[in-house]
């Protein structure tokens, strides 16, 4: 089997969640955009090319708010910030993976950021191939679910009503995992106090940015205390 | 092809504010890259971060995903309490990640669509 091969069969299993995930996330928002009167073509282009779920929800109700493109470029701006994090802890991570890295960068979604972010491939995987194939999968489903919700429309029956929890659970399991692979609860507690904080001050619309301000604050002046139990 | 949309946004309007839309995100995705590229030496404090965020970044997920539920009007938050506690502890006794969360998924859609639709 060739290094390709393996590195897909390895990163097949770990985008199951996501594969369901996108695909009812993504025909639920081609279903609204086909209601918009958006086209397949369309939809399919927005999602290959945007390929970010919370925005193009977002985008479907600043359609409604007219044509104003500072609006939308602010708009894009709030509700994607939390892509900076995701970057700067995938800094060291997608060092040296050369050809690939342009891709690895623009399909960092919050999904293949939390696998990403919380797996090593096995001994005998090729990295980049892995790391490649995760996020071409979580790719395609998305542009998958997307297009599919445009053509089905209406035509869908299937109650999905609370099916988009997949997504709630994947981090929730990200989140156990992680837990007991480390001593040092104290960023988690720093996050997790920050958010609800911020979220309860700010709203469900605005919080992202001001709990990310929170988060950075409270782990830089913690550092002393983050670091020392990280030796423990 | 688009004909149930206001007057004020034509096919060139959609393209414009569609691109905007793709840009920006992709802006948000490479900036640190750009910032901190490869040959040169990231800051130590950025190190720190890279290796410290992931812990709170999943925290800040899982609130994010919570966001819209509201624990003063009925359900009161209860599915989303049951899902995630389902899942928690169906990943403690199995540790199987796809039980986990399909267990905790489908005993939500019941709750959302049986019980307190």
């Amino acid at each position: 089997m060739s290094e390709k091969t393996k590195a897909l069969k390895v990163a097949f299993p770990y985008t199951i969640p996501i594969l369901t995930g996108y695909l009812f996330l993504g025909a639920a928002w081609g279903i609204l955009m086909s209601s918009k009167g958006y086209s397949v073509i369309w939809t399919a282009l927005i999602s290959l090319f945007t390929y970010a779920g919370s925005m193009q929800y977002v985008a479907v109700s600043l359609l409604a708010l007219g044509f104003n493109p500072l609006y939308a470029f602010l708009m894009t701006l709030m509700v994607n910030a939390r892509h900076l994090f995701y970057g700067i802890v995938m800094l060291e991570k997608y060092k040296g993976t050369g050809k690939f890295k342009p891709y690895l960068i623009f399909g960092l979604t919050d999904e293949t950021f939390s696998i990403l972010c919380s797996t090593k491939p096995p001994e005998g995987i090729n990295k980049n191939w892995f790391m490649f194939f995760v996020t071409l999968l979580d790719h395609a489903y998305w542009v998958l679910g997307c297009t599919l919700g445009t053509i089905i429309g209406t035509m869908f029956t299937i109650n999905t009503k609370g099916l988009d929890f997949v997504l709630t659970s994947l981090f929730v399991v990200i989140f156990i995992n992680q837990w007991k692979s480390t001593h040092n609860h104290l960023p988690v507690f720093i996050a997790l106090g920050s958010s609800i904080i911020c979220r309860l001050i700010f709203g469900p619309a605005n919080f992202i940015i001001p709990a990310m301000i929170l988060i950075i604050f409270f782990v830089t002046v913690l550092k002393k205390p983050i670091k020392l139990r990280e030796t423990l | 092809m688009i004909n149930t949309i206001t007057t004020t946004f034509t096919t060139i309007h959609a393209i414009i504010f569609f691109s905007i839309i793709a840009l920006t995100t992709l802006f948000t995705r490479v900036i640190p890259f750009l910032i901190f590229p490869e040959h040169k030496k990231t800051p130590k404090y950025i190190e720190y971060l890279g290796v410290i965020l992931p812990f709170s970044i999943i925290g800040m997920l899982v609130i994010y995903c919570l966001k819209d539920v509201s624990f003063t009007t009925h359900p009161f938050g209860i599915p989303e309490i049951i899902g995630v506690l389902t899942t928690v502890l169906l990943h403690l006794w199995k540790n199987n990640t796809l039980l986990s969360i399909g267990g905790g998924t489908i005993f939500y859609m019941i709750l959302v669509q049986f019980i307190f639709p």
